[in-house]
């Protein structure tokens, strides 16, 4: 049965959205020289603010400010450097409800997920991240380690916030001067960032936010005097961005696409599973590059997972991302929403089997039910593609073995998930699988101190932990 | 009346056997004043896809030994080298045009690198991993692992050293390699492959094809089953290096990137060989009672 809840929305008069926004270059809020665009409410269409899209030349400006700052930041000795992290992360900590609430509405994303999630870690990772400006030498990346220069950064609209702090922090903390380009959909919290950069009296230039869409991305990637390219997003990009920079001298970090196989196993326990897998796909909409997409269930245990899921796939609630019962928000844009419902149909028309639990759907916004198709086989295009989307694909396997072959039968190679209650066995299947992150009886969780990457052709390099630093640093890889 | 020699047939080394190239060519090989030396196997496409098949075939045995195990072989390698040394100088200074002293510096330093790089197999792991102290119940470690199969352009100038060099870390970390050797002066890495036939290394492990990197080089880095390259033997190439580096982001390889000029192999190595060829895996481990 579900229950009846009134309507608990978090108020969103604590954040104050102007009706246009500049670029963030040099310490300023300048106008760009090229057009704007409009950033929306997901949940509601309703236009948010008007925002400037740079232009090739307002990027120029962007990286020459970037590399005018990074004379005096990178000789700025690691101490003083950490102490202006450790500001921001205490001004995000201070602002965390007003970033939430915004995260949420440019977003669309649960308020629980950006006031509980989102938020805490963007702090944290500036926390931990503050810790290692004076202490590089202790890192185990070689004698003397020494910043690359200026980094174009380009993140995705799933995490806008957590993705700043992913690529700003360690790039911060290493000496470099960052230029980033939020996503089009959601450009607001990057902006709110820069504010906070200024309140913190960042030196001007040490982050430069420019907003647009891909052809802005692709003026900060291609730059010839960025020395570091970091991006996350679609693994089409991510190898249009290797080819772009084939040739240069450019240190790239790629965190692109994912299929992560969530494998159940029959000793698992099944609603602590059941959360897992819950979790796993439809946390933040199933906008997650390291989503559990694939379900693997051993077989002998299946109909009583996918009976247990059902029913609590029937208690998740979908509405207004504010409200703090919510527990699936809005599809981030239409243009996402299009996708997913293409895949789903196609999912429909290669023969697996469709279900969704009863839901009531907003009038307006962009909205998609917490969906799962049974009767998958491998060669389906939902059991292959990356639907980015609160959609997930049931497999079934018989033996360890098999669930490995199947789990590593992608080019993707993020994250996967293990459930079992066998140690031995949680490890022996961390060895096997091909994937940059495994989660044993737990499922997307997310720790400054834990690199992030994937294998195969969900990227290279880590982002998190000692490894992130090696990204911003001349020689050292891992 | 003097003893008329016995002459090797210099072959491919593929999959732990020594086929010629299915192409049925060979190149001259000549020594360093043009002088003829021997007929060299010509590499072809299907030569590079038949060498990655058998790498792959042999990858999962590779990595999944022990790095104990993965070390003694390394060693046991450096052991037969050693035992072969005035071998591989006469080909060496045949190959390089160097004074017998010169060519038998380069044997020692080859042999001593394999012997360095044996001792980092089960080393690497405590140097470039770690316990992560996450905030919550969960014992959390990251530890490199091989990246796969590595596409190798092996020097062109440093016919021993060069090649033992980029090598080395790539199997050591338990990558296994398929390797095109420097075009011409290959005769040192077909004598190497004969050694590492008869180290415990297992077929497929190391692949060795003789041939031109300008043309097999394009097939290895647009092969959708080798999951990274190492592009040394391009090393002042730009265009070239470049093409490959383009053709490799098909299936986003690893590339360790040419440099502009083959670098002092005498130097003493840092990690980056190794750290270019591996993945860094973390695993979250409940805690719990």
């Amino acid at each position: 049965m579900a229950f009846e809840y009134a309507p608990a929305p978090e108020s969103r008069s604590i954040v104050d959205i102007k009706p246009s926004y500049g670029l963030f270059i040099d310490g300023e809020f300048v106008d760009g020289r090229g057009t704007s665009f409009k950033t929306i409410n997901p949940a509601t269409e309703e236009t948010l603010a008007e925002v400037a899209e740079a232009s090739e030349a307002d990027v120029d400006l962007a990286v020459k400010a970037a590399r005018r700052a990074f004379r005096g930041w990178s000789r700025m000795s690691g101490k003083e450097r950490a102490k202006y992290l450790f500001r921001i992360a205490r001004i995000l900590q201070e602002r965390g409800r007003e970033l939430a609430v915004l995260e949420s509405i440019d977003n669309g994303k649960p308020i629980k997920e950006s006031r509980d999630v989102d938020v805490p870690i963007v702090a944290a990772h500036f926390f931990y991240y503050a810790g290692w400006a004076d202490k590089l030498d202790y890192a185990g990346l070689g004698p003397n380690p020494q910043p690359l220069g200026v980094a174009g950064q380009v993140i995705p609209w799933n995490f806008p916030l957590l993705m700043l702090a992913w690529k700003i922090a360690p790039a911060l903390a290493c000496g470099n001067t960052v230029v980033l380009k939020p996503a089009e959909t959601t450009p607001l919290t990057a902006l709110l960032f820069a504010e906070i950069c200024q309140q913190a009296d960042l030196p001007p230039g040490v982050v430069n936010i420019v907003t647009g869409a891909g052809s802005t991305g692709q003026a900060v990637v291609g730059h010839p005097d960025v020395d570091k390219v970091a991006f996350t997003g679609s693994t089409d990009v991510g190898k249009a961005i290797a080819r772009a920079v084939a040739g240069t001298d450019k240190k790239v970090t790629l965190e692109l696409g994912g299929k992560a196989a969530n494998i159940v196993f029959d000793d698992a326990p099944i609603d602590q599973a059941v959360e897992g897998i819950v979790g796993g796909i439809f946390f933040n909409q199933g906008h997650v590059c390291c989503a559990g997409s694939r379900l693997l269930v051993q077989e002998s245990v299946a109909d009583e997972v996918l009976s247990r899921l059902k029913r609590r796939m029937g208690t998740l609630r979908v509405g207004d991302p504010l409200d703090k019962n919510t527990d699936i928000g809005a599809i981030n844009s239409a243009e996402q929403l299009a996708r997913i419902r293409e895949l789903s149909d196609i999912g429909e028309s290669e023969g697996a089997e469709r279900w969704a639990p009863p839901c009531d759907l907003p009038s307006s916004g962009f909205w998609f039910p917490p969906t799962i198709f049974t009767g998958v086989t491998q060669a389906h295009r939902i059991a292959r593609e990356e639907v980015f989307g609160p959609v997930l694909s049931v497999l079934t396997f018989r033996t360890p073995a098999e669930a490995v072959e199947k789990a590593n039968n992608t080019p993707y190679g993020l994250s996967a998930g293990v459930w079992t209650e066998k140690g031995s066995r949680i490890l022996h299947m961390a060895s096997q699988l091909r994937a940059g992150v495994v989660w044993a009886n737990t499922f997307n969780k997310f720790d400054p101190a834990s690199p992030f990457g994937g294998y195969k052709e969900s990227g290279y390099g880590r982002e998190g932990g000692r490894q992130g630093l090696a990204a911003y640093l001349k020689g050292a890889d891992l | 009346m003097a003893r008329i020699d016995v002459r090797k047939t210099y072959k491919l080394y593929i999959g732990g056997a020594f086929p010629r190239s299915e192409s049925g060519h060979s190149y001259e090989v000549t020594d360093s004043k043009g002088k003829f030396v021997a007929n060299a196997a010509l590499a072809s496409r299907k030569d590079v896809r038949d060498a990655v098949v058998a790498a792959r075939k042999a990858a999962a045995g590779w990595a999944g030994r022990t790095a104990y195990n993965r070390g003694q072989i390394l060693y046991r390698i450096a052991e037969v080298m050693e035992d072969r040394r005035p071998q591989f100088e006469e080909a060496v200074r045949q190959s390089e045009g160097v004074t017998a002293a010169v060519a038998r510096g380069q044997v020692d330093a080859a042999v001593d690198r394999l012997v360095w790089y044996a001792g980092w197999a089960d080393k690497l792991a405590q140097v470039i991993g770690n316990a992560n102290p996450v905030a919550g119940p969960f014992f959390n470690h990251t530890a490199p692992e091989p990246t796969g199969v590595v596409g190798v352009l092996a020097p062109q100038e440093s016919s021993l050293l060069g090649l033992v060099s980029v090598v080395a870390p790539v199997v050591v970390t338990g990558n296994v390699a398929v390797v095109v050797s420097s075009y011409e002066r290959p005769l040192p890495a077909v004598t190497f492959s004969e050694v590492l036939a008869t180290s415990d290394v297992p077929g497929g492990v190391v692949n060795i094809l003789t041939g031109d990197a300008a043309t097999l080089g394009p097939w290895l880095a647009a092969h959708m089953d080798v999951n990274a390259i190492d592009l040394g033997g391009v090393a002042g190439d730009t265009e070239l290096a470049t093409s490959l580096e383009v053709a490799a982001a098909d299936n986003l390889k690893r590339v360790r990137r040419a440099p502009a000029a083959e670098p002092d192999w005498a130097a003493e190595p840092d990690l980056s060989a190794m750290t270019a060829f591996v993945e860094a895996k973390t695993v979250w481990h409940p805690i719990g009672i």
